[in-house]
């Protein structure tokens, strides 16, 4: 009991105890939902500053998805000649991008956020989870204004919706645990060592071409499928597809192997960021 | 005591000393020495051991009792910021341990969050956050924090746009109303003009009598004689003293050189300072009930009372003080010539008691240490005489009553005379 020497006296117990701590620490989880106004006043902050004082505004949340999707479809579509599973090319490039570029800002930023916030990690207490869950949590709005140019892509090449659409919600958790589980770890890593702000764009940029994003999930061998599943966002890009556009590979297996994958990165990364947080502030 | 808010016990923080390479290592240099550990440790140099280390605070202890106010002070680098950014949680201790009751809210500095692309008014509600108010009591406060900000017509403006002044001031705002039981604070009120520095301050003595736990870290010497009742001096990360304000700044200025107690006592004559004709008994500071006063209101007088045994019946020696302030400035001598005690000649062997009053609303604030000597004049002799025999503290609270007025800044002067002043209208309306 951490308290024990404290509640002898006639003070009774204090309300807090500063010492050093080592070694693993518990999550405490509630704590970050004492403190979520501010997850919320941090990610609006992300988002207001965003878009102010540039050019196009909420414009880059469409044309990032557009001329993506316009690259792949000359190259992987017209000319690589990879098989879409029977779906217009565009539309197929187009409904793996959105969820992948979901995943890829959350991750650049969530991996960055720590060291963007010095400042403030040095001059105030809070739970510094709070500020790669935040980072996080920005990326949401720019998602649901490139989700409205998938719709409308959707209504152009004549595709209809279905109960599928469903699945969508858990399939954007299932991607922002992803990465926000190795963006802690990266995070943390990157308190002390700055070149990890120079590998999470290498990193996602191979990330990208082993995730089914410009080809089907189909065209890898059966028997090797559900190793396809260790990386949790082939299950998020292929779920996207399916629930969608009615096409792709997705078994429960295969999300089921996605979600342990996802799920264990988030906690390992938790442990190790309440580990390391307590040396941020002299080590940043 | 009452209650404690504040336990402090044997607290250390060790800092390691990087040389004057990067302040943060490579992966490449980290995989460097992992890999390299082996094969130093064939060639038997263990631990490589390069940086070296220091004890930023070194076992520090201390007890704050709910509603006290306690400065800390020292010189930079003695451990003050580190102090507190232990107590709000920013770091940990090394070693040694802090027992908290109640709620705490730190300003380690105005403004941190704040970000120029935002306006006021939403810097407002995010640093509120950021110093861990809910969002419905920044709400709430929104239209007081605004009011005393004073800055009403640009809260909707970018505060990049704001001058230095502006974004301290609301930021300042925001801080100011934080309603915690306990209250850290470093240095924030080196800025603004002295108009909010005023406001600052009295917000600061408000906080102190809701009951309410302060620790102030300053190096503005006035402000905390003036705020605080009690202060810790840190020295090296070490605690050197520990008690009333003015006493321990005046430690602190003046090195420990000198003593700065308000009484002075020699209870023999054999020890005490003087020759044949005098010798020094006693040297006090007293306030008006006569009990000894190391800080005296600047509104109060002060009395300084000599007591020497007079040791040759056919002298008639004199008393006289010199007053120094803090820059070693004689303000003034006096003596005891004026009394008709004096006048009336040659006394008896005794001792001798001589007292003088220093009017309240004379003195400047701050520190006065006094040189005592009795000396005779018919031969010009001096027979005793002790520098720093004693010291005092003119504290100014500023409750508008005194010289001062509704001023909190900075003022000039060795003296601070209340002097009579006339105010008349000379001509009504009349403006040609």
């Amino acid at each position: 009991m951490k308290t024990a020497e404290f509640q002898a006296d006639a003070q009774g117990v204090p309300t807090r105890v500063i010492r050093s701590q080592s070694g693993w620490a518990p999550l405490d989880l509630a704590q970050v939902w004492r403190h979520r106004e501010l997850v919320f006043f941090m990610a609006w902050r992300d988002i207001q500053l965003r878009y102010r004082q540039t050019l196009l505004g909420v414009g880059w949340a469409v044309l990032q998805p557009l001329s993506t999707t316009a690259v792949f479809a000359v190259f992987f579509g017209r000319l690589g000649k990879i098989p879409s599973d029977g779906l217009p090319y565009p539309l197929f490039a187009l409904a793996g991008l959105i969820p992948w570029q979901l995943f890829a800002f959350a991750l650049l930023q969530s991996s960055v956020s720590l060291v963007e916030n010095q400042n403030i990690l040095r001059k105030v207490y809070f739970p510094r989870i709070i500020v790669p869950i935040a980072s996080v949590g920005a990326g949401i709005l720019d998602f649901m204004v490139a989700f409205l140019i998938l719709l409308a892509a959707m209504a152009w090449f004549r595709v209809g919706l279905s109960w599928r659409l469903l699945a969508l919600p858990p399939l954007v958790v299932l991607a922002l645990v992803t990465a926000l589980g190795i963006g802690l770890w990266l995070a943390t890593l990157n308190v002390r060592y700055r070149d990890i702000r120079y590998t999470v764009p290498f990193l996602s940029q191979l990330w990208l071409f082993a995730t089914p994003v410009a080809y089907p999930a189909s065209i890898v061998p059966e028997r090797w499928r559900p190793l396809l599943g260790l990386n949790p966002m082939a299950g998020v890009v292929e779920g996207f597809r399916w629930a969608l556009l009615g096409a792709g590979q997705v078994s429960g297996g295969l999300l089921a192997i996605s979600t342990g994958v996802a799920v264990a990165l988030l906690v390992s990364g938790l442990f190790y960021f309440r580990r390391m947080e307590r040396g941020f502030a002299d080590v940043i | 005591m009452g209650p404690l808010a504040l336990r402090v016990e044997a607290m250390g923080k060790r800092y390691r000393l990087r040389g004057g390479g990067p302040s943060y290592d490579t992966f490449a240099d980290a995989l460097r020495r992992t890999v390299g550990a082996p094969v130093r440790w064939l060639r038997g140099q263990a631990r490589a051991d390069t940086t070296a280390t220091f004890w930023a605070l070194d076992d520090v202890s201390f007890e704050i009792p709910v509603g006290q106010a306690v400065g800390v002070i020292g010189r930079n680098g003695a451990g003050k910021s580190t102090l507190l950014k232990i107590l709000s949680g920013v770091t940990e201790p090394t070693v040694g341990q802090a027992a908290v009751w109640g709620t705490m809210g730190a300003l380690l500095e105005v403004g941190t969050g704040f970000h120029p692309e935002l306006t006021g008014r939403e810097n407002v509600f995010l640093n509120g956050a950021i110093l861990g108010m809910r969002r419905a009591e920044v709400a709430r406060k929104f239209d007081e924090i605004v009011a005393f900000s004073g800055i009403e017509k640009f809260i909707d403006t970018p505060a990049k746009h704001y001058s230095s002044g502006m974004y301290m001031r609301l930021a300042f705002a925001v801080a100011a109303h934080l309603e915690t039981s306990i209250l850290l604070v470093d240095e924030v009120l080196a800025v603004g003009d002295a108009e909010f520095q005023r406001k600052c301050l009295q917000k600061m003595e408000q906080v102190g009598s809701q009951g309410r736990t302060v620790l102030f870290v300053s190096h503005d010497m006035a402000a905390v004689t003036r705020l605080c009742s009690r202060a810790i001096l840190l020295d090296q990360g070490r605690v050197v003293r520990d008690g009333m304000a003015s006493e321990v700044v005046h430690h602190y200025l003046h090195g420990g050189a000198i003593h700065g107690a308000a009484v002075r006592e020699w209870p023999s004559p054999e020890s005490a300072p003087g020759d044949q004709v005098a010798k020094l008994r006693a040297v006090r500071v007293l306030d008006e009930q006569g009990r000894p006063a190391p800080e005296v209101d600047i509104r109060r007088p002060v009395r300084i009372e000599v007591d020497f045994w007079n040791l040759q019946p056919s002298e008639s020696p004199s008393v006289n003080l010199h007053i120094f302030n803090e820059e070693s400035i004689c303000l003034f001598v006096t003596s005891d010539f004026s009394t008709a005690t004096w006048k009336a000649g040659p006394r008896n062997r005794g001792l001798v008691r001589s007292t003088c009053v220093i009017p309240g609303n004379f003195l400047a604030e701050g520190l006065f240490t006094v040189l005592a000597a009795v000396s005779s004049y018919r031969r010009v002799t001096v027979h005793a005489m002790e520098r720093d025999a004693v010291a005092f503290t003119i504290v100014d609270r500023s409750e508008g009553d005194g010289v001062r007025g509704p001023y909190a800044g900075p003022l000039p002067g060795v003296v601070r005379p209340m002097l009579d002043w006339t105010l008349e209208t000379l001509e009504p309306g009349g403006a040609r």
